[in-house]
């Protein structure tokens, strides 16, 4: 059963790019679209009436659809044995089509090779809200899991009337039904074959529990890797139509800027070349790229830019009180109620610390950038497109171009990564309108500076943390003010009688949005970072004074883990070298984390000044219940450590006048082999609670551990993310 | 008026084979490739040389193609990544990437391939320093690294970082 509060939560106000208005308003049109089915057994899994509930809500994109039905997910037995699941999630990196494949294998008691997932298709596949906020593995799993279990003892149930056996005598075992003796036996095939049946799924059905697990809980490479290390996978940006043609769009010379004239006569005298203008919109079309390219750059555009604030006023801005009422969550308390009075806590402490953090804008930068290819049949519009919400798209360009959302198809085929940069849909509306009125398929493809400008960045922060704590330990008062950032992760597993934490919001210059982990990252940094602090000022060492600070069991055990694995109080850091430890909970996720940094001479290319800090070595451990995947939730550790590094050491979107200052890799330094420590995870698997999402919370505790380590190697705290973009000045 | 003729390509070979194009001297080879030659593997990633993704081999040397005119290509042996496969048999590199779960999206996993490849030719027993040399120009966002210098490490019959979470 789904939880309310759960969904609600699910959606989380700083979630900005989804409340936002659309960038274009096109002219109206409306068409009809059938849909249609094959042979076979389709066994039909209902959502629950809460979650049915929350997708009658009204809202932008994606929510404010009307539902084909109340159906949460499909599997279908096809004649020749073979078992495809329809799912809305997609695939972006984070190897759910391995997890939920196992888990569907798990239950029905067939090979994984015989499963296979269609994902993301708006055609094929019953409505989901999205790819985000690590909710595949807790939602989605156990929904195909339920349709699977249900689907294994219908199809015993056919079985054994077909061979005419008692059907508590058979099993299935490697997807064929055999009785006790194994005098008998029928492949799923054998009982699919000449069937149309459609079968709902009882919402009650018991599901294997993760003692029991078989094929889920065990290490699966990636399922359909050889199709990546060959080059065969067709990403989006790989997609090819018959006559497709090549978009282009004309970017404003800043943000905000309005379209005063513009000059196309130059590029429409291109051969094969189609202008396409409509309100602020200009783009281009063209037989091929570097046509497409060349004619964009012939349009003489005149745009009025507003004057906009640059990086060096940003976190004075961010403190201003929110002057326009934002859709998508108001500004206050991060959720919890304040506990006791901060005056009383101070009162009571021994030693009073207050102190800001802040965090930077940063970049998503996934590797594929933005892309879509629209195609035109009639009135049905069709758009391939890497995005994390195919259905939120599907609402978008229903939207831009007014006709009902049952003429527009979305596919997503599995994307060159999203982060939570990937839930919004402008690649696609710009692509279909160029393909409308080219009259033809267009593929458009964001060059990789769009991609860093015209996307939607990580929100920046400032955090304001007052504290109180005794010389024996014990923290007395939290007071945590984060403006601008967000409030996930923002609440506290530290015993803190006297505690008041909010989030405000603020006008942000930088259009901004999900980005994995959402604030937890800046909260998680802010917070442990604090406690480092305090557990300096009454000189105790930091694990000792967080375990000190909580009686929470979960949270203890991954501290403990981590610790012992690191060698935490069994050694000193050496000359130069510094140790840091931190830890958090988020999303059902609990996560410690043990770094070592060393502070090195500055390479030839740097500043001499400015010396070099190092991560020498991370040992993270996780405890999201049970692991589906030993194998996969390490690869997800493993990168969240990684691509951790960038935001805590030098990732910084830098802007002025409405402008991105750095909007390439050349300019915006993301983690590479060489800034690689040796990762060493943990895991701890808890067979006793539900699996819990792992593509988000393990980002968290990197940046804060890195920031005490720096401080443990030379006295010298740093309270920005990120922490050394130009090295460590002396 | 002094008219330019812009040169042309028309041959290219590219995994092996000569194969017939007519594209402009100066047009970039990934583009070549991709569009012109239906070889999607090797994949836009920055279009300034900085991410590795469009890494393709010529004459064994790895060659972010994006900032390469097709003309320097010419008349040299082209390996992009769907070029690896003898006979339908992955190479040892590939098996290891799988084998290592060295991917996540994997929109970077062929460019790796290639460097690797790349680097496997010249030094067949690279140590981790080597490999980190070597494939620095290779950006992967999804943070594989640690698995993809195991993979490298293991197709050159080298044990690899022992595994070490419990």
């Amino acid at each position: 059963m789904i939880d309310e509060r759960e969904l609600i939560d699910a959606i989380e106000r700083e979630r900005y790019e989804l409340f936002a208005g659309p960038n274009y308003n096109f002219a109206f049109d409306r068409r009809d679209f059938i849909k249609a089915f094959g042979l076979g057994i389709v066994f039909i899994v209902p959502v629950t009436r809460v979650l049915a509930q929350q997708r009658g809500e009204s809202g932008r994109g994606g929510f404010n659809g009307s539902l084909p039905n109340d159906i949460g997910a499909w599997i279908h037995i096809d004649e020749d044995g073979g078992v495809t699941v329809f799912t809305g999630k997609v695939e972006v990196g984070q190897n759910t089509r391995t997890t939920l494949t196992q888990s569907v294998a798990d239950e029905l008691h067939v090979p994984i090779a015989s499963v296979h997932l269609v994902m993301g298709d708006t055609d094929l596949v019953p409505f989901d809200m999205g790819t985000f906020g690590s909710r595949s593995t807790p939602t989605m799993a156990p929904q195909l899991r339920k349709a699977a279990a249900a689907a294994r003892e219908m199809l015993i149930a056919m079985a054994a009337a077909q061979m005419q056996v008692a059907p508590g005598d058979l099993r299935i075992i490697d997807a064929r039904f055999v009785n006790h003796d194994k005098s008998k036996t029928l492949t799923l095939a054998e009982v699919a074959k000449g069937h149309k049946l459609v079968k709902v799924i009882p919402d009650d059905i018991a599901i294997t529990q993760p003692k029991d697990w078989t094929v889920a809980g065990t290490s699966v490479t990636k399922v359909d890797a050889i199709k990546f290390v060959t080059g065969k996978h067709q990403y989006t940006t790989d997609i090819k139509r018959d006559s497709l043609l090549y978009g282009k769009v004309v970017r404003p010379a800043t943000f905000n800027a309005t379209l005063i004239s513009s000059d196309t006569k130059a590029a429409e005298a291109m051969p094969g070349v189609k202008v396409v203008t409509d309100g602020n919109f200009i783009g281009v079309v063209a037989p091929d790229q570097q046509t497409a390219s060349k004619a964009a750059n012939a349009i003489a555009v005149d745009w009025k830019s507003p004057g906009q604030p640059s990086s060096a006023q940003l976190f004075d801005l961010l403190r201003k009180p929110l002057t326009e009422r934002r859709s998508g969550g108001e500004g206050g308390s991060g959720g919890a109620r304040p506990q006791g009075l901060i005056a009383d806590g101070l009162a009571a402490a021994d030693k009073k610390l207050e102190q800001t953090y802040t965090v930077a804008y940063i970049a998503h930068a996934p590797l594929e950038p933005r892309a879509a290819v629209a195609e035109w049949n009639g009135d049905k519009l069709t758009v391939w497109i890497g995005t994390q919400r195919p259905f939120g798209v599907r609402s978008e360009l229903a939207d831009a171009f007014h006709i009902s959302e049952d003429k527009v198809r979305v596919i997503v085929p599995d994307t060159g990564s999203g982060y939570g940069g990937k839930h919004t849909g402008e690649c696609a509306v710009e692509a279909a309108r160029l393909a409308k009125a080219a009259g033809k398929p267009v593929k458009l493809v964001w060059t990789r500076e769009e991609e860093f400008t015209w996307a939607y960045f990580r929100p920046a922060g400032v955090i304001d943390i007052k504290s109180g704590v005794k010389n024996n330990g014990a923290i007395t008062a939290w007071e945590f003010h984060n403006y601008n950032s967000g409030g996930a992760g923002i609440q506290i597993k530290y015993d803190i009688p006297n505690n008041d934490i909010r989030f405000h919001q603020s006008n942000s210059p930088l259009r901004q949005g999900s980005y994995r982990g959402l604030a937890a990252t800046a909260n998680h940094f802010a917070r442990e970072s604090h406690i480092d602090e305090l557990a300096h000022e009454i000189k105790m060492d930091s694990l000792e004074f967080r375990l000190k600070n909580t009686t929470d069991e979960r949270l203890r055990a991954v501290l403990t883990a981590a610790a012992n694995k690191f060698g935490w109080g069994k050694m000193k850091p050496g000359a130069n070298h510094g140790f840091g430890i931190a830890c958090g909970f988020e999303k059902d996720g609990y996560v410690a984390t043990c770094a070592e940094i060393a502070i090195e001479p500055a390479t030839t290319k740097e500043d001499p000044k400015n010396r070099r800090v190092r991560i020498v070595r991370v040992v993270e451990a996780f405890d999201c219940g049970a692991v589906v995947n030993p194998l996969q939730l390490k690869n997800q550790i493993e990168g969240a450590i990684t691509q951790a590094i960038g935001g805590a050491l030098f990732e910084s979107i830098e802007f002025d006048n409405g402008k991105i200052l750095n909007p390439k890799f050349s300019s915006y330094r993301v983690p590479r082999f060489s800034d690689l420590p040796m990762i060493e995870v943990v895991l701890v698997d808890r067979k006793d609670i539900p699996s819990a999402g792992a593509g988000e919370t393990p980002i968290v505790g990197l940046a804060p551990a890195v920031a005490t380590a720096i401080f443990n190697a030379t006295g010298i705290r740093l309270r920005s993310l990120p922490l050394v973009p130009k090295g460590l000045s002396s | 008026m002094l008219k330019v003729f812009m040169a042309r390509i028309t041959s290219l070979n590219v995994n092996g084979k000569k194969v017939t194009v007519d594209v402009d001297s100066t047009v970039n080879l990934l583009s070549v490739l991709r569009s012109d030659l239906d070889l999607t593997g090797s994949k836009y990633g920055c279009g300034e040389g900085q991410c590795g993704a469009c890494t393709v081999l010529i004459d064994g040397v790895a060659t972010r193609s994006c900032i390469t005119q097709v003309a320097r290509a010419a008349g040299k042996q082209i390996t992009t990544i769907e070029g690896l496969e003898k006979d339908g048999k992955l190479t040892p590199l590939q098996e290891a990437f799988i084998k290592a779960d060295a991917m996540q999206c994997a929109y970077c996993t062929s460019g790796m391939l290639m460097s690797a490849s790349a680097l496997l030719n010249k030094n067949p027993k690279p140590n981790r320093d080597d490999i980190v040399t070597a494939m620095n120009g290779n950006v992967c966002r999804c943070g594989t690294y640690q698995r993809i210098i195991d993979a490298i490490q293991s197709a050159s019959g080298q044990a690899t970082l022992k595994e070490v979470a419990s």
